[in-house]
């Protein structure tokens, strides 16, 4: 058994990465391109931003069930303490940010007295009543959130290509490939 | 699990090939977000191009600043019923109704009798959580058919600060290359100061789509149609800038007001993305039921404040056109209530903390 790409995520864990780094880095891209247009492009980025926002919270629903229930593979043991704690660190500030964000989305408008409206006709339920001064506070943290979340997925990606291109030490394979059998 | 003994062959290389990935995904962000494309017309610029003309006044819409806000009902007759299968139109279904009455322009403060123009906002509220938003100016045409232009408009409309008023050469060469501001020119030339926000009739300019039952679009404007016949603003109205206040209280004292919601469907080619150009008059005429206003507030406590009559907030049954109006609309909207509640909270906040006599 080779020790470099014995432990991977499990199909569904990497599965569910690769899709919501998609979705992600999409909404963010999608994000700041309608708040900066008033062409025709606004709308249509609006429409989109809302379902698929609202589809990353569902995701990150099952995902944290799916790590709970089929774990992690060990980081390489020979990995600097200051890196494995910035690893987990920053594992978790990824996933408070990836249900925060739509939470917040949601919240934002129904304070913002605006309906959530995911297609025509579908329409989420109000999280909580019109409140211009809750609907400022989230708008805000709408923003920077977003914006911390986009430099946190820059950093995680310099991460993982220095442990395939420098450290070259399964790290990344980890969320490429499948289980080796021995 | 451990690390290869040596370092890796091309070190510098690979370091650089990481930088790379890194700087061209932040640069593409970047250029998306507008950051690097100063030219770009942002619901920002839109906004703070509404502010160089009006001056910023803390937790005032950018435009239409001055209004009232109002609250009544539509019933609807099921005389459009054909036409869209929003629950809205149902016959008989009487539909709550926030509104704001305003005059167009960025100052709270403005003189009533300035603009030829007043404008109503209304937010229908319906079943399971949907709501239908439009506002409407009372005039027959928009000036100008895009974002681009009405921004080019608002920059030539910038006052002059030696004499307060817009620079009319600069006006002159806007509307020189704007032809398709003539409609518009001829009806302001025309137009007469109404005494009243009630006896106006107001018009939602744009075009927008109704979806039938059967999933069948129609093109369509709508309109209030006031049953309060128009009478121009007096001689002693000229002398007090509040008059539409004024007047709205002592009508709504009297009793409710009244507009028919008219819908008016396109002919196949008549144009749907150019707000400049009215419909030819023999065009299909429906009356789809009775607005009704029963009470004003001001604005500073009133339910219509934190509303953002976004055009484009609409139930299943309405959806928006091809008129790039809509779309601006939509997005300097949202950064104008943006901007307003964010004062609002801090204002909240920096009164609680000390209490200003
Ligand atoms: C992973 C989830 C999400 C991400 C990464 C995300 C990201 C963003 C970003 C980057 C912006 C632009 C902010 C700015 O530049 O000011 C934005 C704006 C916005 N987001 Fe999200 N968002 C997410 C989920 C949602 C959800 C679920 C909703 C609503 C259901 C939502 C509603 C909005 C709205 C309405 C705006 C624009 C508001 C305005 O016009 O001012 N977002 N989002
Ligand atoms: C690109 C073109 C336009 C821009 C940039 C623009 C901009 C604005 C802004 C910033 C506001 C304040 C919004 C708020 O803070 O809630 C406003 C209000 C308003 N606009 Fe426009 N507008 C445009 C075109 C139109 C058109 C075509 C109409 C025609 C019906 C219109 C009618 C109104 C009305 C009635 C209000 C007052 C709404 C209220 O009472 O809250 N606007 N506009």
């Amino acid at each position: 058994m080779n020790p470099r790409t014995a432990a991977t995520f499990s199909l569904p864990a990497r599965l569910l990465h690769w899709l919501m780094a998609l979705m992600i880095l999409t909404m963010l891209f999608v994000g700041v391109g309608m708040v900066a247009t008033v062409s025709e492009r606004h709308v249509w980025l609006v429409q989109l931003h809302k379902p698929l926002g609202i589809a990353i919270l569902a995701l990150v629903i099952v995902r944290l069930l799916v790590r709970w229930r089929y774990g992690t593979p060990a980081l390489p043991a020979d990995l600097p303490p200051w890196q494995r704690a910035a690893a987990h660190l920053s594992h978790w500030a990824l996933y408070a940010l990836m249900l925060a964000m739509p939470l917040i989305g949601w919240t934002m408008l129904s304070a913002g007295g605006y309906p959530v409206t995911l297609f025509t006709g579908v329409t989420l339920p109000d999280l909580v009543s019109p409140s211009p001064t809750l609907y400022s506070a989230l708008r805000f943290a709408h923003t920077w959130l977003a914006l911390s979340l986009f430099a946190l997925i820059l950093l995680h990606l310099a991460a993982a290509l220095y442990h395939a291109l420098i450290r070259r030490d399964g790290v990344l394979a980890s969320m490429t490939r499948s289980r080796k059998q021995p | 699990m451990t690390q290869n003994a040596s370092p890796p062959p091309k070190l510098i290389l690979r370091f650089t090939i990481i930088g790379l990935v890194i700087a061209i995904l932040a640069t593409a962000f970047a250029y998306v977000g507008g950051w690097l494309d100063p030219g770009r017309l942002t619901p920002d610029r839109m906004i703070n191009t509404l502010e160089d003309n009006a001056g910023v006044h803390e937790g005032y819409r950018r435009n239409h600043a001055k209004g009232y806000c109002v609250v009544g009902s539509f019933e609807s007759n099921g005389n459009a019923e054909s036409l869209s299968r929003a629950t809205v139109f149902e016959t008989g279904r009487v539909s709550p109704l926030i509104g704001r009455l305003a005059i167009p322009g960025g100052d709270p403060h403005a003189n009533d009798g300035m603009p030829p123009i007043r404008s109503f906002a209304l937010q229908f509220q319906l079943p399971n959580d949907e709501q239908w938003r439009t506002a409407m100016n009372a005039m027959p045409v928009f000036p100008v058919s895009t974002p681009q232009a009405f921004w080019e408009l608002l920059q030539a409309s910038q006052p002059d600060p030696q004499t307060g008023k817009p620079d009319p050469a600069k006006m002159a060469a806007f509307f020189a290359d704007h032809p398709e501001t003539k409609p518009f020119l001829a009806w302001v030339k025309t137009a007469r100061r109404s005494s009243s926000f009630v006896n106006v009739e107001y018009n939602s300019l744009d075009a927008f789509r109704f979806i039938d039952a059967g999933g069948t679009t129609h093109f369509v404007r709508w309109g209030l149609m006031p049953e309060a016949p128009f009478t121009p603003m007096t001689e002693a109205q000229k002398q007090d800038p509040d008059f539409l206040s004024r007047d709205l209280r002592e009508r709504l004292d009297k009793g409710p007001q009244r507009w028919h919601l008219i819908v008016t469907v396109a002919n196949p080619g008549d144009p749907t993305d150019d707000a400049t150009l009215a419909w030819p008059a023999d065009r299909r005429q429906i009356d789809a039921g009775i607005v009704t206003i029963d009470r004003a507030q001001d604005q500073a406590d009133g339910p219509c404040r934190d509303i953002n009559y976004d055009p484009l907030v609409l139930p299943d049954g309405i959806a928006g056109s091809d008129d790039p109006l809509l779309s601006a609309r939509s997005a300097a909207y949202s950064e104008s209530y943006n901007r307003r509640t964010r004062e609002e909270a801090e204002s909240a906040t920096s009164s609680t903390q000390e209490p200003r006599s």
